[in-house]
């Protein structure tokens, strides 16, 4: 018989997060209105009264919370990501997903009835470097880097003590995740210690007048699209650029394209992954309903031997493209 | 009055809205030839639309943090004219211009009529309305972030308070601008 993984679905409002607790999840995700997690945008997530009623709707619905304090805090500034993980604590949050060893170590020393995550942020993918996190933190939890095949994770698997989180939908930013300093260069914000990758107070668009739209990060234009071309977020490795490779601008570092794993889950689960990660805290209540309920029936269905009915993403998802990225084939691009 | 000007204001949308006329006239510019919108029938209906979903959400102002003093013009494309608001709870401002006279602002939100009622709705999702480039935003981004967030973080639907707020036939106005909605979507789709 299989064994039943985990629905981790994202909020980035006490709202977002009632509809995924209604809508199937079984753990569902989300972070403070600070620096402290890795979706730091304006108007976006919760304040302590907030997360305190949040906790307690999910736990009667018996849905747990994880609360992500994934970014790294920079020298001087500890004292925040110390407050949030203390606030977590107190509200009873069941897990705290962590990429900073400064951070994992003071939860596991302070709090060590409270569970640890690693985050993706972590970019941990071998297996020496999740047995450092779980030996040292006590961490029971990797949220894997999306760069593994499925066989690789079948793999890995069997050889670390903790249990496998990957991501099935959503955003498909790669890169070396918690690592990208794109954004530094040229907002002079950090997205692992700010938390926010291309903030919105540095983007830009431009409507030219037949149709077209320019994208500005900063001073810089990083795609033009025409009248009637898809749109992509507006990061700098999802922009188009000349360079000296090709005669035409092309995506240099990624293309606008989400991560849509529907039809490889049963694989997956029988590779050994315990639970399924929604991308999305910074996407509206609709996007978390319409996803939640079609992972919620599809792994469900895969679990009672069923083909799942899977619904269609494709509208939601970015540059309306899906891929299944590394996970099919390391020659995805 | 107002019992009666919304509803009715909205049938005209959608009549309109479903007329070939509706795709022609920002093409050619007739519309500028044509009798400009009673806007002055319409400001005391927008003005308490906007006071009851700001009093029956006191939280929304929160998350707009210093943005509740941006000016946000909204461009739903099929109504004959433009909306401003300014969502300050101190001083709310909610009011219809005529299209030729588009007044200052610090955000632009664009869009067809249908899709931005879903988006208040709860039912559309800004960032996918975005990649098929049926939003437009210019102006402060970081402002319209913000205000997305904020009524996204609303329990229910808002136009569900509005329509309740014009009895009986509010509601049955709602429940044709949702079906005609929904039609749009499903001939958009199966284009």
């Amino acid at each position: 018989m299989m064994k039943r993984p985990e629905l981790v679905c994202p909020a980035g409002t006490p709202a977002a997060l009632r509809t995924a607790v209604d809508a199937g999840a079984d753990a569902v995700y989300c972070g403070m209105q600070n620096a402290t997690n890795a979706r730091n945008f304006p108007g976006l997530n919760f304040t302590p009264e907030e997360l305190q009623a949040s906790v307690a709707y999910a736990h009667d619905a018996g849905t747990k919370v994880l609360l992500a304090v994934n970014t790294f805090p920079p020298a001087g500034k500890f004292e925040l990501w110390r407050g949030a993980v203390d606030l977590g604590a107190r509200l009873g949050v069941d897990a705290f997903i962590v990429a900073d060893i400064g951070v994992a170590e003071y939860a596991a020393r302070v709090h060590p009835g409270c569970r640890l995550h690693l985050s993706v942020q972590a970019a941990a993918s071998s297996p020496e470097a999740i047995r450092y996190y779980c030996r040292e933190f006590g961490v029971r939890r990797v949220v894997l880097p999306r760069i593994l095949t499925v066989p690789e994770i079948r793999a890995l698997a069997a050889e670390i003590p903790c249990e496998i989180e990957t991501f099935i939908f959503g955003n498909h930013g790669l890169m070396i995740e918690g690592r990208c300093s794109l954004t530094n260069y040229v907002c002079g914000l950090s997205t692992n210690m700010d938390g926010v990758c291309s903030p919105a107070a540095d983007v830009h668009y431009d409507r030219a007048a037949d149709g077209s739209v320019a994208t500005r990060l900063g001073a810089f234009t990083i795609d033009r699209f025409g009248p009637a071309e898809q749109a992509g977020y507006p990061t700098i490795c999802k922009g188009r650029y000349l360079a000296p490779a090709r005669d035409e601008a092309y995506y240099a570092f990624e293309e606008p394209v989400s991560l849509n794993l529907s039809a490889l889950l049963p694989a997956l689960i029988e590779a050994g992954v315990d639970a399924f990660k929604i991308e999305g805290r910074q996407r509206s209540r609709a996007y978390v309903r319409s996803v939640v309920s079609a992972f919620r029936q599809a792994i469900d269905q895969t679990l009672a031997g069923e083909t799942p009915a899977l619904a269609d993403l494709i509208a939601l998802t970015e540059g309306q493209k899906e891929t299944e990225g590394a996970f099919k084939t390391k020659k995805w691009r | 009055m107002h019992q009666v000007a919304l509803p009715t204001a909205v049938l005209i949308i959608i009549k309109f809205e479903r007329t070939p006329m509706a795709a022609i006239l920002p093409e050619t510019g007739i519309r500028r030839l044509l009798p400009p919108a009673p806007l002055f029938l319409l400001q005391p209906v927008l003005r308490r639309i906007v006071q009851h979903i700001a009093a029956g959400n006191p939280s929304l102002f929160n998350r707009l943090g210093p943005h509740r003093k941006a000016r946000f013009v909204i461009d739903a494309q099929g109504l004959p004219f433009l909306l401003l608001l300014r969502p300050d709870p101190d001083n709310l401002l909610f009011r219809a211009y005529a299209r030729d006279a588009e007044p200052e602002h610090d955000a632009r939100i664009a869009g067809r009529f249908l899709d931005l009622l879903g988006l208040v709705d709860g039912g559309e999702d800004g960032d996918a309305l975005f990649f098929s480039r049926d939003l437009d935003v210019t102006g402060n981004t970081e402002a319209v972030v913000c205000l997305r967030n904020a009524l996204d973080d609303v329990d229910g639907s808002i136009a569900a308070r509005v329509a309740d707020l014009f009895g009986p036939v509010g509601r049955i106005a709602l429940i044709a601008i949702r079906q005609a909605g929904s039609r749009a979507k499903a001939d958009r789709r199966a284009a």
